[in-house]
């Protein structure tokens, strides 16, 4: 379960990120989108290199209250996004869209104006910004479980397939369906921001570790209930209005 | 009016994207979470209620992102 939502949560941050430095590289040139994107990596890894270990000497009960009410809020934000989108409340987000726009945004700079500085600080934006969330992710839930090399090698195996999505399809990121990936993975931050919220407080669960099954399932289901509630609501205060 | 030094800027940035990360536009889900851990931790740590803070925090979350779906459907509709 810890493989499958590392795996998860930084995939859909890292097409998020890819979105960006793609449209940079097609607009820019690739190498700078690419140089900045390194950098970005760069700066991260050295990031980790500095404050990951000492994020392992907080204690563990006190990081467990932390992390699980960051996963808290941060699965409870990305369930509510996904279920008023799946309701349609709101537009789903649209890689494609977001292309588009990043691409217009580039093009209307002067090309012969600091062409090469744009290209590498929008794609290091959008590296470092995503990358970002994803170390937090990584370090939180490894950290929490005591399997650091396993949320690192679950990351890296995202990083591996989202990078082969992006050489593949390049500009047919659309297809990657964001938002039941971003649905499931708040469903499973929600469920493990619950659990490791209670153990810091010293909640005894029953059963322990499968009290994630638990409530993986209750998160689960009450998702599809909004959904199909949300849907009603839709439904009807649409046809009010007609 | 002079521009503010590199550390500053810095320092806002970093501040902007922990605010934007943790409140952003849905600050009720915040406040909901401190909320919650508030109240678990009395009813865990100072009264040794272990089931009812045991059932206590996940029906506060099924609330709280209840209510962030009700307020923003609100908003949309």
């Amino acid at each position: 379960m810890l493989v499958g939502a590392v795996f998860l949560t930084c995939a859909v941050e890292m097409v998020e990120a890819l979105t960006i430095v793609l449209a940079v590289g097609q607009t820019r040139g690739w190498r700078s989108a690419l140089e900045g994107a390194g950098l970005a990596l760069v700066v991260l890894a050295a990031l980790v290199g500095a404050f990951g270990p000492a994020l392992l000497e907080v204690p563990l009960d006190l990081l467990r209250v932390i992390v699980g009410g960051v996963l808290l809020i941060f699965g409870m934000q990305w369930l509510r996004k996904a279920v008023l989108r799946a309701s349609g409340l709101r537009a789903k987000h649209d890689e494609d869209e977001i292309y588009q726009r990043k691409v217009a945004e580039l093009g209307a700079h002067d090309e012969s104006v600091n062409r090469d500085r744009v290209a590498f600080v929008v794609a290091f934006k959008g590296v470092f910004l995503e990358g970002l969330e994803v170390v937090i992710i990584v370090l939180t839930l490894g950290a929490s479980s005591h399997r650091m090399a396993l949320a690192a090698v679950s990351a890296a195996a995202a990083l591996v397939v989202v990078g082969a999505i992006g050489v593949v399809v390049a500009r047919q990121l659309s297809r990657v369906p964001e938002n039941a990936m971003k649905m499931s993975v708040g469903v499973a931050l929600v469920t493990y921001g619950t659990f490791w919220t209670g153990e810091g407080l010293k909640i005894r669960w029953p059963g322990n570790d499968a009290m994630l099954l638990a409530f993986l399932a209750l998160y689960a289901a009450l998702t599809w209930l909004l959904v199909v509630v949300a849907r009603r609501t839709d439904t009807v205060s649409r046809g009010v209005v007609s | 009016m002079r521009e503010p030094s590199l550390v500053t800027r810095l320092m806002k940035g970093f501040a902007r994207f922990w605010w934007d990360f943790l409140v952003g536009d849905t600050p009720e889900l915040f406040v909901a979470v401190v909320l919650t851990i508030a109240a678990v931790a009395l009813l865990s740590l100072a009264g040794h209620f272990n089931a009812a803070a045991g059932v206590v925090l996940p029906a506060m979350v099924v609330a709280a992102l209840c209510l962030s779906l009700w307020r923003a459907s609100r908003g949309t509709s």
